[in-house]
Order: structure tokens, then C-alpha cells, then sequence
């Protein structure tokens, strides 16, 4: 079965978005990516080493993936402007994944001057795909500012700690016109299929994959765990019940020894 | 004179421009391949690395694509 979604027009085949970050080298990062099958990647930009050996970009091409820049680190829309601009520069797309942090404790998205940087950005002609609390009324004003997706943290960037608020999550799906990513706190893929089923259109992660033991084999695990939590979510769950419904019938059961 | 490419002073002949302080600096870095320049805070083209000119003590921020988000 089909199940392609778009951001801003451009069709994936996989609804697993992945970051390339915590990886211990290149090779155990291109194993994974190939093994999640993703089609989208994000990257950072940072000072040029001259002494770095190895092109995290050729890794990139290798593996097939289309490369998101993001705007990690950056604490103020000032920051994230340029840094956006530096990337569609560097890497010749007008993609980004912007992110607005508050603090380094927390990674928390910082509403305000995220809201700041999604206008301008907008207005600068790129397609924004912002990282955001998991507040609806926020994300809602993101989409009103024109960003082409709206992601969600799950948890703190890193944490593993999954869904903290699957509730508001699903406010966010429910209410939102644009493509709606799970980005941040993914620990293991009952999180990523916890997010699908939820009706995200598609998930993000980064740590949860490159810093598992075997991230090749949980890379694994996300594609299944973001496909398998798709299907579930079109397939329409069961209503929760609080007593027991059997499944076999009463009807013909035996009674032994009866006379 | 001196500028500073990504925080570190370089020291670069008058008249520099910018394609020639980053040649200086990161010799394996080419203008449109990978690599973005911000002068202070504007960002340069890499079409336009080699006519903008640097001035002593011009801060300038080579950036590349690295792992992370």
C-alpha cells in the first residue's frame, strides 16, 4: 500500500526523518541511515575545521538522503536567521529545521523568538519545518506564520524519554492543516509508533538511533515501529474498555461432568 | 593584516578577499561546495567570495555541515 505524505509539496515514501548527530563515525551513521530507510536528514552547520578528515555531505549523498540544515544552538531569531541563511548558502536548498532553544539545560524551544524567527524566515522565501513545545496554541501560530511543517517534541531533545504529553500531541494533530512530525525525546520505537499512532504524519530522531548499542539494528527498529504505528492509526483502534469483553463465544461451552 | 576566520587570528596579505583568507585558512574548502561565509553579519555568496574584499580585523565565520539534530 501506498502511504507517500508531503511537506510543502515533495512527496516521501518514508515517514521517518532522521538526524545525524551522536554518531560514534561516518560508517556507523551511513549503516543506519540505510537501515531506517529514511529519505530527509538534518545537519548542522558549525565552524570549519581544517584539520577534519571526511565529508559528512558525501556520507549524505552515499546513503541517498535529501539534507535538512537546521539551526541547532541558536538561541535568538537573529541567530537562526543567519545560521538558515549560512545553510541554504552552504548546501544550496531552501529547507530548514529551525530550531530557537531557550537554554542549554533544557533544549526547550523558546516560543517567542521561535515565532519571531518562523516569520521572518517565511518572508525570507525558505520552508520552514519548526521544532516546537508540545503546546497546540503554539503550534498553531506557527502554521498561521506559513511554516510548511510543524514538529513537536515528544520529550527534551536527547532524553529518550518518549511522549510526555501524547494528549496535547494529539490536540496538535487534530487541529493542525500542516504535516505534523514528532521531533525530539524518541527513546525506542514503541515512542516513534506511540507518535504514528497518535496521527503524526511522520517522526524525527536522532540520539535513539546513533547512540543505541547497535544502531543499525534499532535503525531497524524505527522503520517497523514508525510503519507498523501508521497502520495501526489508519487501521482504527479498538475503544478502550474497562472490563473484559471475551472473544470466544459463551454459547456451546461445555459444562464437564454435567448431568 | 590581521582578520579572524572563525575566532582564530589569520594573519592575510592587504587587499585580500575573501575567497583568498579562506584558501589561507581551510585550503580543502571550495566556493559552492558545501561551505558558507558570513561577513560580521551578512552573508557572502559563494559567487562573491573572490570581489568582496576583507579589511583588518573583519571577523569572518566559515561554516560547514557536520552531524547533529
Amino acid at each position: 500500500m501506498s502511504d507517500d505524505f508531503s511537506i510543502a509539496g515533495q512527496v516521501f515514501g518514508s515517514r521517518l526523518i532522521t538526524g545525524t548527530g551522536g554518531a560514534a563515525n561516518h560508517d556507523v551513521l551511513e549503516r543506519a541511515l540505510r537501515a531506517s530507510g529514511t529519505e530527509l536528514t538534518t545537519v548542522a552547520l558549525r565552524r570549519v575545521d581544517p584539520a577534519a578528515r571526511g565529508s559528512l555531505l558525501e556520507v549524505l549523498d552515499r546513503a541517498g538522503v535529501q539534507v535538512l540544515p537546521n539551526t541547532a544552538g541558536c538561541r535568538t531569531a537573529r541567530e537562526a536567521l543567519l545560521t538558515a541563511r549560512l545553510g541554504r548558502e552552504a548546501l544550496g536548498t531552501d529547507w530548514v529545521k529551525l530550531e530557537v532553544v531557550a537554554d542549554e539545560d533544557t533544549l526547550l524551544p523558546d516560543a517567542v523568538e521561535l515565532l519571531e524567527a518562523a516569520e521572518q524566515l517565511v518572508g525570507d522565501g525558505f520552508t520552514v519545518l519548526a521544532y516546537t513545545n508540545d503546546d497546540p496554541a503554539l503550534a498553531l501560530r506557527l502554521e498561521r506564520a506559513g511554516c510548511a511543517a510543524v514538529m513537536p517534541l515528544g520529550a527534551p531533545i536527547g532524553t529518550g524519554l518518549g511522549i510526555l504529553n501524547p494528549h496535547n500531541i494529539a490536540l496538535i494533530v487534530e487541529r493542525a492543516s500542516v504535516p505534523v512530525v514528532l521531533d525530539a525525546g524518541v527513546g525506542t520505537a514503541s515512542d516513534a509508533a506511540l507518535a504514528m499512532e497518535l496521527g503524526c504524519d511522520a517522526v524525527l530522531l536522532a540520539t535513539a538511533v546513533t547512540r543505541a548499542q547497535n544502531p543499525e539494528l534499532m535503525a531497524t527498529a524505527m522503520r517497523h515501529a514508525v510503519l507498523a504505528g501508521r497502520a495501526a492509526h489508519l487501521a482504527g483502534r479498538i475503544p478502550q474498555r474497562a472490563l473484559a469483553q471475551a472473544s470466544s463465544s459463551w454459547q456451546g461451552l461445555a459444562r464437564f461432568g454435567a448431568a | 593584516m590581521e582578520i579572524f576566520v572563525n575566532g582564530q587570528a589569520l594573519q592575510v596579505p592587504d587587499g585580500s578577499s575573501v575567497a583568498q583568507a579562506v584558501k589561507l585558512f581551510a585550503p580543502t574548502v571550495e566556493p559552492g561546495r558545501g561551505a558558507a561565509v558570513a561577513l560580521g553579519d551578512q552573508v557572502v555568496a559563494s559567487s562573491r567570495w573572490s570581489q568582496t574584499a576583507v579589511n583588518a580585523g573583519d571577523h569572518l565565520e566559515l561554516l560547514t555541515a557536520v552531524a547533529g539534530g
